[in-house]
């Protein structure tokens, strides 16, 4: 994790960072580290528990932290979060908590949702955060109808609909764009473009010269911004949400991040990404990149750094003790939080 | 009570929900100024505004998609699809996030959304404005299914519908929107999901249908009595969840039962039927079960009278079920 003499650095200032932060500049950067470490460490340790079999199956979202600590700290209570597919740090930023997620991570009887939908599908509703598919695209109307809600019950807040690069080609990020622009609703639309879907590159994806270009098409603006780069990231959604809360409508925001694992736990990109790929994602890895900054701005001395590292590992530690002696869902939550008038023990063959 | 037609009192229905609760609203194609094209939403835009009654853009995926949405927020939006057939883009939104929204978030996100859509033949709307596919959705597990036959069923199935808090596919049966008059109570009368209906009873065979093939099924048993054939007419109104009660206990007392609906027949809703007959009540079986439906074609358009089943081959199959030995 120490930044190598090949990572991007961020080109700002001080003064060029509280431009795009506001006047509590180094404490959201050093906020932002902290979660960002902890995203990347629970990503390293539940990559390894799935590798051993302790946990049935993991999407890390390596290379996405500077997006989704971003979008937890930049965003208000009131504000929703509708996510894709590699959003749940937003969920923890915004204060659902480690351990309650780890227990959703190993399925357990303390999963809110009773180990129903697979690992890093969480679902954390007293923090706005809504429960996903795995189907791509689908939640991206869900924003819409939410900042419908918010709107006709003149209540504040702002739904954000995060997606992926592929979801751009989906029935419904057309649909829900075109539904947005046409009632001025506010959402903000959040493309992670980690320019992978699973193994088409983003540039098989579409003829189009960006993807937030295509929100021309729906009568409202884009920006593409480096997701890699906290201060951009942090800096456009703060600038996007205030315009939305100003009434001024939808907006795309397309954030340019590098996929630094593969898909999820069932993927080998070895099959698809060039060789240099490795390389050019490390350059690009938010958490050096911002690590990086702050040191060479002497905001994280090297006890510091070394106190972060220590606590995230801690806490992620003992969230993993607290769920793996946790038992599988009692049996007859199979049954609950779903209508089924007609299931019987003849549904199994049991006579 | 109130003379009306089942369209009309699919109006009264949704008028009265949204006087009664401003988190209820209307949103499709073509339901704001034009009143919907079966008319089913006229004058609510008038009376609501823009807001309530929202002319969307065309795509039912964002339809259900939207009112999904507004659903996770606490409102009850009523979604219309303008015609079952096209029902298919928003597949994806039913199936995969509205069944499932409740039971993979451990509660915390039900999904309060009912989606009122005419489907069925017998309108000279050929292939595309005249399927019956309700099977599809009685197969995933979270959606409630209901199609009423009578004005009176109309208005009180919809208003169980808009206080469930489950999503509710709610099938209009178009061709006797207008076809079938008759009293409708006033205010918030209710009728219970899971609740068959017996429109006639009889003791030699057991007619069960639902929606636009209520009416020929009745008429069949009409026929049936100058024979001296004595059917009972089960009207299932509620196919999700099914009033298994009624449907055996019909049975049980004719011993004999025949299937009607316009749907193909193949893993048609007949199936569910004959297979729940076949697993309680075989012991009261005289004779095998007998379907009427549409064929295992297409619907078509020329020749939908031919395809849709009608009093004289309902009453054709019921005859045979009845003199079976």
């Amino acid at each position: 994790m120490s930044p190598g003499p090949s990572v991007v650095p961020l080109p700002y200032s001080p003064d060029q960072v509280e431009q795009h932060l506001g006047a509590d500049w180094s404490s959201v950067m050093l906020s932002a580290y902290r979660w960002m470490v902890l995203g990347r460490t629970l990503d390293a340790r539940m990559q390894a528990l799935q590798r051993q079999g302790r946990v049935g199956f993991y999407g890390a979202a390596t290379g996405h932290e500077a997006v989704n600590v971003a979008a937890g700290l930049a965003t208000r209570p009131e504000d929703w979060i509708v996510p894709g597919l590699r959003e749940q740090l937003s969920a923890l930023v915004r204060g659902h908590s480690l351990e309650t997620y780890t227990h959703h991570l190993f399925a357990d009887d303390r999963d809110p949702a009773r180990g129903r939908n697979m690992p890093c599908h969480p679902t954390a509703r007293e923090v706005h955060y809504v429960s996903m598919s795995s189907v791509i695209g689908t939640q991206i109307p869900h924003a819409v109808g939410l900042a419908f809600a918010l709107r006709s019950r003149s209540d504040a807040g702002v739904a954000l609909a995060f997606f992926g690069d592929g979801a751009t080609s989906a029935n419904d990020f057309h649909a829900a764009l075109n539904f947005a622009g046409d009632l001025r609703l506010p959402v903000l639309f959040c493309c992670a473009n980690n320019q992978w879907a699973i193994s088409v590159p983003v540039s098989r994806q579409t003829a189009a010269p960006s993807l937030a270009s295509k929100a021309t098409a729906y009568g409202f603006a884009g920006t593409r911004v480096d997701g890699t780069d906290f201060v951009a990231v942090y800096g456009h959604l703060r600038s996007a949400l205030a315009e939305i809360r100003a009434g001024h409508g939808p907006f795309l925001l397309e954030f340019v991040v590098y996929r630094m694992t593969p898909h999820s736990s069932s993927d080998d990109p070895k099959r698809y990404q060039p060789p240099t790929w490795n390389d050019e994602a490390a350059a690009h890895d938010p958490v050096t990149r911002l690590e990086s900054w702050l040191v060479t701005n002497h905001l994280l001395p090297a006890d510091e750094r070394a106190r972060v590292f220590t606590e995230a590992e801690a806490s992620v530690r003992a969230a993993i003790e607290a769920a793996e002696g946790t038992p599988p869902p009692n049996p007859g939550s199979l049954t609950e939080d779903v209508y089924s008038p007609h299931v019987s023990a003849a549904s199994s063959g049991v006579p | 009570m109130t003379e009306l037609t089942l369209v009309q009192a699919v109006n009264r229905g949704l008028q009265e929900a949204m006087r009664a609760d401003s988190d209820v609203l209307v949103l499709g194609e073509d339901v704001g100024v034009n009143g919907g094209v079966f008319r089913a939403t006229e004058g609510l835009f008038k009376e609501f505004g823009a807001e309530r009654v929202i002319d969307t853009p065309l795509s039912e995926t964002g339809i259900v998609g939207t009112a999904i949405g507004m659903a996770l927020y606490g409102l009850k939006p009523i979604a219309e699809i303008q015609f079952l057939d096209f029902i298919y883009p928003a597949f994806d939104q039913i199936v995969s996030e509205l069944a499932k929204f409740r039971y993979r978030s451990g509660g915390q996100y039900p999904c309060h959304v009912v989606i009122r859509t005419p489907y069925g033949g017998g309108i000279r709307g050929g292939l595309y404005h005249s399927q019956s596919t309700e099977a599809y959705f009685c197969h995933t597990p979270g959606l409630k299914v209901v199609v009423p036959s009578t004005p009176a069923d109309a208005k009180g199935l919809l208003l169980t519908a808009v206080h469930d808090e489950d999503p509710v596919l709610f099938l209009e049966p178009k061709r006797i929107y207008r076809s079938v008059t008759g009293e409708v109570p006033e205010g918030d009368v209710r009728v219970p999901f899971g609740v068959a209906r017996t429109v006639r009873e009889g003791t030699d065979v057991s007619l069960y249908a639902y929606g636009a093939m209520v009416p020929p099924t009745v008429e069949a048993a009409e026929t049936l009595a100058a024979d001296g054939i004595s059917a009972e007419v089960i009207d299932l109104r509620s196919l999700v969840p099914l009033d298994e009660a009624a449907v055996i206990a019909s049975v049980e007392k004719t011993g004999r039962a025949v299937v009607v609906h316009e749907a193909a027949r193949f893993c048609g809703y007949g199936g569910e039927i004959a297979a729940l007959l076949a697993e309680k009540a075989f012991y009261s079986l005289k004779a095998p079960i007998a379907r009427v439906t549409g064929y295992d074609t297409p619907f078509p358009y020329a020749l939908e009278n031919l395809y849709l089943p009608n009093a004289q081959t309902i009453a054709h199959a019921a005859r045979a079920t009845a003199r079976a030995t």
